[in-house]
């Protein structure tokens, strides 16, 4: 799960991290009211979960109220790469005279978090991650010990940061660590981390993404989620408690496991469909989650058809057909074809089951796909 | 011969007195594994599926002999199981739980280093030696026994590539699920290691997916270290980077690691074919034998 930029810094600057002046506004007279209070000049960030932002014109550095109303209109309301803005963050504009970076991470090939630095921050923080990596000073951490202080202290000279402002960027780096253990953080980081001509060191921006499988106990940070206004499908599948992400194709997929799923996906594509989405329905599901899987795929406006495969271990084929057939029953005309296979686990009965009036039944993963690919193309041309 | 698991495996069963925990005590105990007690805290005393509960991992070890457990234990609860579990001399502990934290694996990981405790998953399905014991959720019907190995990171893909096996008339001698999260215990080298020691595994396949780079590690152990021949799988060819494809571990970076086309060249520099589809995996597997 990700914070939104103004809830980042909110959590940042509670827990003693120096951030810029700033408020959260919605509309041009909000931005322009807000504007006024900070003094020029100012910065209007979108905030949405959009990575590169500036590159992409949701964030414009303004001088008066005149130009804070332009921006404010271009980009409330902007599309940012399928994103709509809804809000934005009006900021003090922070003038600096270096940019660094800060981050907390988990390095799964380690099995440990690392903490990294770097005198190069800014916009191409990951053009510098890939050509030149050691410009990024790195200290794993024994995750039972915590962050020791001269392991901060070393990323820190490590990186080359320059001696008036070391004592200060180790103080956010640990501050930065503490927040990513007791916050469930995934990644948690500073990009730019700005440094003043009287060498004050701000954080211009921030970054704190939380472990999903850990929001039972960060109950604050779960209830933030909920602001964070996602693509109204994803959204739907949260309420549902599918796993579920959205993509541009017309071919449907619902299936149970997330690797299986992702297989489902690829041959999809193998077979000259694209897949709309991947959806895993998870393992035991009974008739009610089939049902709502079928209506969340439907829900989709692009699907034109829609292959259903299960291999059931823990869920058995005909609590699936019985779903199925539960959920296409409720309509007068089924939406769009689909296409249904079985293995694993009661599978005969569940074939036996299934109304093929109303679904196409297919005996093996690859004719399943192929067909939904032919109905989904069929579909599209008309 | 197998790999791990066998019929003398005694097994402990962390969480039997769960919903889950219960049904597929049943279900190993169906399928010939020797499930010797369960361990839930507070439970001392009770019997579930005809075996004896204890308060914990150690009365369990103790009193009944048991050298694994099988974990079915909420997210909140699992890592504190998983420690439970690696503070007796058990060989081997077969974490199931979905939705662990990664920060809770992380000290996990960090305490398997001291000591001789084998974890595997979480996250994953468990591990089978057909005809002999499973331990975990694998639908036991679907596997035969026979000379081929099989190692995944997933639950059902590795029953879809199974099938297919079967089907044709090859068999397994184990088959293990590694799981989906970004920390496990048994990861993909451990077990080729396990498969190449094993006289009767004749070849390996192994099931990966995108994220991480445990794929492309163990293509480099393979090309140095492998004698049995390999067959790969590497799903999420199509995933988006920065969507987590439902495993915790499944996710392309932003800077572009963990990409499926990353795994299957270094899998394939390694002499390793990678199907494009699960049947392609089964004839790949037969062209080796």
């Amino acid at each position: 799960m990700k914070l939104h930029e103004y809830q980042a810094k909110q959590v940042f600057a509670d827990a003693g991290i120096p951030t810029p002046g700033s408020a959260l506004a919605t509309t041009a007279d909000e931005v322009v009211e807000v504007a006024e209070d900070l003094g020029y000049p100012v910065a209007v960030k979108a905030q949405v979960h959009v990575g590169g932002r500036g590159k992409a014109g949701g964030i414009k550095l303004v001088e008066d109220a005149d130009e804070a109303r332009e921006a404010a209109e271009d980009i409330l309301g902007m599309d940012l790469k399928g994103y709509t803005v809804n809000k934005v963050l009006v900021e003090e504009a922070v003038d600096f005279t270096n940019e660094l970076y800060v981050g907390v991470t988990m390095d799964r090939g380690e099995g440990k978090p690392v903490v990294m630095v770097s005198e190069r921050g800014g916009v191409n923080i990951e053009e510098v991650a890939e050509e030149d990596p050691d410009a990024i000073a790195r200290e794993h951490v024994d995750p039972a010990f915590g962050l020791h202080p001269y392991q901060a202290r070393k990323a820190v000279y490590d990186a080359g940061i320059p001696r008036e402002v070391a004592g200060d960027v180790a103080s956010i780096l640990t501050t930065l660590y503490d927040l990513y253990e007791d916050r469930d953080g995934s990644d948690v980081e500073v990009n730019p981390l700005m440094v003043t001509a009287d060498d004050e060191v701000i954080a211009a921006d921030a970054v704190m993404n939380i472990d999903e499988d850990a929001l039972f106990r960060q109950p604050e940070l779960a209830e933030m989620e909920e602001e964070a206004a996602e693509d109204d499908l994803e959204a739907k599948a949260n309420e549902y408690g599918f796993d579920y992400v959205r993509l541009d194709g017309n071919t449907g997929i619902i299936g149970n496991g997330a690797g299986l799923v992702m297989t489902t996906l690829d041959l999809v594509d193998y077979y000259g469909g694209k897949p709309a989405n991947f959806l895993d329905i998870g393992g035991g599901a009974k008739a009610e989650r089939v049902t709502n899987a079928l209506d969340m795929v439907f829900s989709d406006e692009n699907v034109d058809s829609v292959v259903f495969n299960i291999f059931g271990g823990i869920t058995r084929g005909d609590e699936v057909a019985k779903g199925i057939n539960a959920a296409l029953e409720q309509f007068d005309e089924i939406p769009k074809p689909v296409v249904v296979r079985l293995a694993g686990t009661n599978a005969a009965e569940g074939r036996e089951i299934l109304n093929d009036e109303l679904v196409t039944v297919e005996e093996t993963l690859e004719g399943a796909v192929q067909r939904a690919v032919d109905f989904a193309a069929e579909e599209g041309d008309q | 011969m197998s790999i791990l698991v066998d019929d003398d495996t005694r097994v402990v069963v962390q969480g039997i007195t769960g919903g889950e925990g219960k049904f597929h005590a049943e279900q190993m105990m169906d399928y010939g594994t020797n499930v010797v007690a369960g361990a839930v805290p507070g439970k001392g005393g009770q019997e579930v599926a005809g075996v004896p509960v204890y308060d914990t991992v150690h009365d369990a070890v103790d009193e009944e002999n048991a050298d694994a457990s099988v974990i079915f234990v909420p997210p909140a609860f699992a890592a504190d199981a998983i420690f439970e579990a690696l503070d007796t001399d058990l060989d081997l502990a077969v974490a199931i739980t979905e939705g662990i934290p990664t920060q809770d694996m992380a000290k996990v990981n960090k305490r398997l280093q001291e000591t001789d405790t084998r974890l595997q998953g979480p996250n994953c399905p468990g591990i089978i030696t057909p005809g002999e014991a499973k331990l975990g959720i694998l639908p036991g019907n679907i596997f035969s026994e026979g000379n081929v190995g099989l190692v995944s990171r997933s639950g059902t893909l590795t029953y879809q590539v199974v099938d297919s096996l079967t089907q044709r008339g090859i068999g397994q001698t184990t088959a293990i699920g590694i799981g989906g999260d970004p920390i496990i215990g048994t990861d993909f080298i451990d077990a080729l290691e396990l498969f190449e020691a094993d006289e009767e595994t004749d070849a390996v396949v192994m099931c990966g997916e995108i994220g991480g780079e445990d794929e492309e590690e163990a293509a480099e152990y393979i090309a140095q270290n492998m004698d049995t021949p390999v067959a790969g799988f590497i799903a999420g060819r199509t995933a988006p980077p920065g969507k987590r494809m439902g495993h915790a571990g499944a996710i392309v970076s932003g800077s572009g690691t963990g990409t499926a086309e990353s795994k299957i060249n270094a899998l394939n520099d390694a002499g390793v074919p990678v199907g494009d589809t699960p049947e392609e995996v089964a004839d790949n597997i037969e062209d080796l034998l």
